[in-house]
């Protein structure tokens, strides 16, 4: 266990590197510096700002600077497009928004998805199964753009019962539309993954044994078939993980929720190198984190993996 | 299915002579006419087949069905498309007036091939690297195999939206940054399956018997690894085009994809979804049936191709 632990770490600490750096880099290629604007500065003032942030520097020791300040201070830089704002007021401003519903759908999508993949692999060709395999097939071609407009559509033109954005301190009213439009395809993903799991392992031996023991059936689901039936849905988490991340740029743009991919999307527009670079460190660090702790659990559950 | 054609080869029906005659001429049936057989009696993938079909006409003649270009902007209609931009087959606006006062229906014929371009073409470039990669990385093997795929497995943990946008915001938003971001990461899967499945034909007779002649390496993967890889390739190539329309309507959703004057099935959902609250639902309606039907088409072709190139569920 412990070398296989050593062995996805040698996988994840390159990646966070080539994360770091790549992004870093990127910014060095981006097109006018951070202060070049319509109306130019007079070179001395432009090289005392760049000396205050110390872009006079040379790249390399920027970087060893930038990444320094992250480790020691959990300090992100500053905004080069809001002077009196830094990356780590943004991210404490959004991150609990998206933390959040993201959370919540996360959950919801594992609940319901994993609920509704074992019934109807227990009632299989049941009126449920149909359902839930209407759902898994509907929901490929629902992803979270397609959901959001359609609900906002139903239940706040139509039907008037919801509103159509804002955030308002994480109301429940203001978080369905949001943990709907963001859990519909995973949930139908763990669906699907949860069904064809169990109906493979309803169908193994040690199982046949149990029903020849006559334990009853609610016993052989949840003792005895649950536990192999979730080992593929674990693998599932991780790249659920990622959806709920990148899809808060929707839905943050949609529902106007004030999350991190509001930040991230509006620096994206606006050439905020420094926020944008802050964000994708933090928010690519934490799915690369969150990827091997999944592996991690996934092996400790199933040792055939560690190999 | 007739009884004349298969059921006359039962072999438990008595055999005349004239029968037996018949059987020395039917050719024994090649694994892609098979497939093909079992593709055609899939009901949704026909279907599918015919939908995405039309879709494709409807994109490339579907200019031909207007007088309406996708530029011009009607200035009697700009400021008022609640009222006077409704879709209406008597001025032939069939799909009504976008946001700017423009012929939805040229839009949606320029997004419909915009987007469609991105998925084939991006699709195609992903698989071609992807099945060079991983035939190289399975045949060759050892050290080169493990480095090879350790590098996959690296670019495969890095979170590509991130990137994507990075490479969009700094390099500027057009389609060839489009291509070129989403087909850095979409290769890196294609590349895996077609690694897993050489590493299994590599070991059998012919290929011995291939190396024993002497043949280069590169011909044998030219000429016998690569055909008998093309079942999996072509399943998930099919699987491969409505994902990359997906990636590219997310990325244009969020405006950060296609630029005005062009446009894409994201791009015109988003501006569909930000004018919905004006009751103008035309512009939502429309980009977003063909997104959903063309994707769904695309899906239930790669299901019904899967069902009939998979030899483990003969």
């Amino acid at each position: 266990m412990l070398s296989f632990i050593l062995r996805r770490l040698a996988v994840a600490i390159p990646t966070l590197l080539v994360l770091v750096v790549a992004s870093f880099y990127l910014m060095q290629f981006a097109p006018g510096g951070p202060f070049t604007s319509e109306r130019p500065l007079p070179p001395q003032v432009l090289a005392n700002i760049e000396a205050k942030y110390g872009l006079n520097e040379p790249t390399w020791k920027q970087l060893v600077n930038y990444v320094g300040g992250i480790l020691t201070e959990f300090d992100f830089g500053p905004s080069y497009k809001y002077k009196d704002r830094t990356v780590n007021d943004i991210i404490a401003q959004g991150f609990p928004v998206t933390l959040k519903y993201g959370s919540i759908s996360f959950v919801v999508a594992i609940l319901v998805g994993g609920i509704l993949g074992i019934a109807a692999a227990v009632r299989q060709n049941s009126w449920l199964d149909y359902f839930a395999v209407g759902l898994t097939i509907g929901a490929q071609v629902l992803p979270n753009f397609v959901m959001a407009p359609i609900l906002i559509l139903i239940f706040t033109l139509w039907l008037g019962w919801l509103p159509g954005g804002g955030w308002n301190g994480g109301q429940w009213q203001y978080l369905v539309m949001p943990v709907i439009a963001l859990s519909t395809s995973y949930m139908a993903s763990i669906a699907r993954l949860t069904r064809s799991s169990m109906l493979e392992v309803l169908r193994s031996n040690f199982i046949r044994t149990a029903r020849a023991k006559g334990l009853p059936n609610h016993v052989i689901i949840w003792r005895h078939a649950l536990k192999p039936t979730l080992l593929p849905v674990v693998s599932y988490l991780g790249p659920a993980f990622v959806g709920m991340v990148t899809g808060s740029f929707i839905i943050d743009s949609i529902f106007s929720t004030g999350g991190i991919g509001y930040f991230y999307v509006n620096a994206a527009f606006n050439r905020d190198y420094a926020v944008m670079m802050g964000l994708t460190i933090l928010l690519g660090s934490m799915t690369i984190l969150f990827n091997m702790l999944v592996d991690i659990l996934y092996a400790w559950i199933d040792p055939k993996i560690r190999l | 299915m007739t009884n004349s054609g298969l059921g006359s080869l039962n072999p438990n029906q008595p055999k005349t002579a004239a029968m037996a005659e018949r059987m020395a001429e039917v050719k024994g049936r090649s694994l892609w006419a098979d497939a093909r057989r079992r593709f055609l009696r899939n009901r949704a993938a026909m279907v599918s087949l015919v939908v995405l079909i039309a879709v494709l006409l409807f994109a490339f003649f579907g200019h031909y069905l207007t007088p309406w270009d996708n530029e011009t902007i009607d200035w009697n209609v700009l400021g008022n498309v609640r009222e006077k931009g409704a879709p209406s087959f008597a001025t032939r606006h069939y799909f009504g007036f976008d946001d700017s006062g423009r012929d939805l229906y040229s839009r949606v014929v320029q997004g419909t091939q915009i987007s469609l371009m991105v998925g084939v073409v991006g699709a195609a470039i992903a698989v071609l690297v992807g099945t060079v990669y991983g035939a190289i990385a399975g045949f060759v093997g050892g050290r080169v195999d493990s480095v090879m795929m350790r590098f996959v497995d690296l670019a495969m943990s890095i979170p590509y939206m991130f990137v994507l946008i990075l490479l969009l915001v700094v390099f500027g938003r057009s389609v060839t940054m489009l291509f070129v971001g989403i087909g850095l990461t979409a290769w890196l899967d294609m590349s895996r399956i077609v690694r897993g499945q050489t590493l299994s034909i590599k070991n059998k007779e012919f290929i011995e018997a291939a190396e024993a002649t002497g043949v280069p390496w590169f011909t044998i993967i030219r000429r016998h690894i690569v055909p008998n890889l093309l079942g999996v390739v072509v399943v998930y190539a099919t699987l491969l085009v409505p994902n990359m329309i997906l990636t590219e309507s997310f990325i244009s959703f969020l405006g950060l994809g296609v630029q005005e004057p062009l446009t894409s099935w994201g791009a015109l959902i988003s501006e569909g979804t930000r004018t919905m609250s004006y009751g103008t639902l035309w512009q939502l309606f429309f980009p977003l049936s063909f997104f959903v039907v063309s994707i769904f088409a695309f899906f239930f072709i790669g299901d019904g191709l899967r069902d009939a190139l998979d030899p483990k569920d003969r």
